[in-house]
């Protein structure tokens, strides 16, 4: 599924955070979004889930424009939160079958392709535990999981390692890679990690609202005259 | 979206809030303390300062702790409404909000829901009281149980979608104090639920009309009045009126970005 955000600004108040920031992402493919805290990231992500409203510009996923259309749009979507949003008194499967029915799921279907997920993030055993007894990694699953209930094509998620050790951090990024690849599930992972990203991702640098630079990692690196992504960030946003 | 989706939807939803409720029960049992208080300690006080003379819907005298009863119901729903709605967009719930408002079925529908499911929990409470309120002898006819029901679920949607709009526009209010002092007691102390409105009138008119203006005191007559079996029509018409005005007005106008829903300081 193509997404293509299209001449996206937005303003809080009379604070600018997004200036005419366009962009495509390619199917089933992984994007790193990557920039420093304040970039404009957390608002950009907003825009793509619906939870702030189009100032100016759209976004198209798949030709639906998420103005017009917005139920078959989010449809497609599947989100991943910076902070969590699981319930942690209910157990896992009580979540995902809450998130299922919000996507008109029935509680059989629900439960099929809950324990489906489950089996798939190794988690299936932990099911009936309540999520406050699961690690901040397993959480991290489980949301993903939960975000894939209703097979999107989109996946968002947004610093999904915020809080995790450098383990749990990197095996996380590994295996939604693997998602990518499995499901052909498009990808939008934003971070400000640069360890996060690889020289052959597909990447998007956002700095103080502005999309600084869009394209393959090396090749960013190429047209920056620099060694590594690393370098390449640090002298387009002064931070890394 | 068919039909079949927005059932699922409407039942995950109630559900939720069930097996929330279930796992917070203490929290919700001692939610009760506050209204039984008010029947038992102030009702017992109050009882002898303030005579009650035959009014409808009542065919007698009645004790001060009938009265206070439908009041005390309307109550609990006005502090859970309002607990409720400071939640969904400051605090407990935050998490639960941002993936109710990821589903793709209109918003309004999301939220409507949602505020019926915490009422839903909210009118279980007030059976649990007006059980306890047998042992103070305050005791409707039996259908009156069964009558209130539509007038529980409209006062709780009503006040449902109040306390969401405070929440979602008036940045002051976010904190359950604010809310308390200015809206929660002066609906409360400016209604039906203590006293009659006559008492009122004789004390002051002009305070006599402003809780002719309170809706929550159309939605306790409502609650009073079907209790004991007795249709009011004016109570029961304003109460709808103003839920649908709220209800309309709270979904279509309602934006995540004026919360913390979306992470951070509200906008």
């Amino acid at each position: 599924m193509t997404i293509e955000a299209s001449n996206l600004s937005f303003r809080y108040g009379d604070k600018p955070v997004l200036r005419e920031v366009s962009f495509a992402l390619t199917s089933g493919r992984f994007h790193a979004l990557l920039g420093p805290n304040g970039a404009g990231k957390s608002t950009l992500f907003g825009l793509l889930t619906r939870l702030l409203a189009l100032q100016q510009g759209d976004i198209f996923m798949a030709g639906q424009s998420l103005k017009k259309q917005p139920a078959d749009a989010m449809r497609q979507i599947g989100v991943v939160f910076q902070q969590n949003a699981l319930d942690l008194d209910l157990t896992v499967r009580q979540n995902l079958q809450y998130h299922a029915a919000l996507h008109g799921l029935s509680r059989k279907e629900a439960r099929a392709r809950g324990d489906r997920e489950l089996e798939r993030f190794s988690l299936l055993d932990r099911a009936n535990d309540a999520v406050r007894q699961l690690n901040g990694g397993h959480r991290r699953r489980v949301e993903i999981a939960r975000a894939l209930l209703h097979e999107p094509s989109l996946l968002l998620l947004d610093e999904p390692t915020v809080g995790l050790d450098v383990a749990s951090r990197k095996a996380l990024n590994e295996h939604v890679r693997t998602l990518c690849k499995e499901d052909d599930l498009t990808v939008l992972w934003a971070t400000h990690l640069i360890e996060e990203v690889r020289a052959e991702d597909r990447v998007l640098i956002l700095h103080q609202g502005q999309l600084l630079a869009d394209g393959k990692g090396q090749a960013i690196c190429e047209t920056a005259g620099t060694r590594d992504l690393a370098e390449t960030f640090h002298s387009l946003t002064g931070a890394g | 979206m068919k039909a079949a989706h927005y059932w699922h939807c409407f039942v995950g939803i109630q559900t939720r809030e069930w097996l929330r409720f279930w796992q917070q029960r203490t929290r919700f049992a001692s939610a009760l303390v506050r209204p039984l208080l008010w029947l038992v300690v102030f009702a017992a006080g109050f009882r002898a300062v303030l005579g009650i003379s035959i009014i409808p819907p009542y065919q007698t005298y009645i004790t001060y702790e009938t009265y206070i009863a439908p009041g005390l119901c309307g109550m609990i729903i006005l502090f859970n409404s309002m607990q409720g709605a400071l939640s969904m967009v400051y605090d407990r719930e935050l998490g639960s909000m941002r993936v109710l408002l990821m589903s793709p079925l209109p918003r309004p529908f999301l939220l409507v829901t949602k505020l019926l499911a915490m009422g839903v929990v909210s009118i279980g409470q007030v059976y649990v009281f007006l059980l306890l309120a047998l042992l103070m002898d305050v005791e409707p006819p039996l259908w009156g149980y069964l009558a209130v029901l539509p007038a529980l679920i409209l006062t709780s949607l009503m006040l449902g979608a109040l306390g969401l709009l405070i929440a979602t526009w008036i940045k002051q209010l976010e904190n359950f104090a604010g809310v308390m002092n200015f809206v929660i007691f002066p609906m409360f102390f400016m209604s039906s639920a203590l006293y009659p409105l006559w008492r009122m009138n004789e004390a002051s008119p002009w305070l006599y009309w402003i809780c002719q203006f309170n809706p929550f005191t159309h939605a306790v007559e409502a609650i009073r009045f079907s209790l004991y079996l007795e249709w009011n029509p004016m109570a029961y018409g304003i109460t709808a009126g103003v839920t649908v005005f709220l209800v309309s007005f709270a979904t279509a106008g309602f934006r995540p970005q004026r919360t913390k829903i979306l992470g951070g300081k509200p906008a």
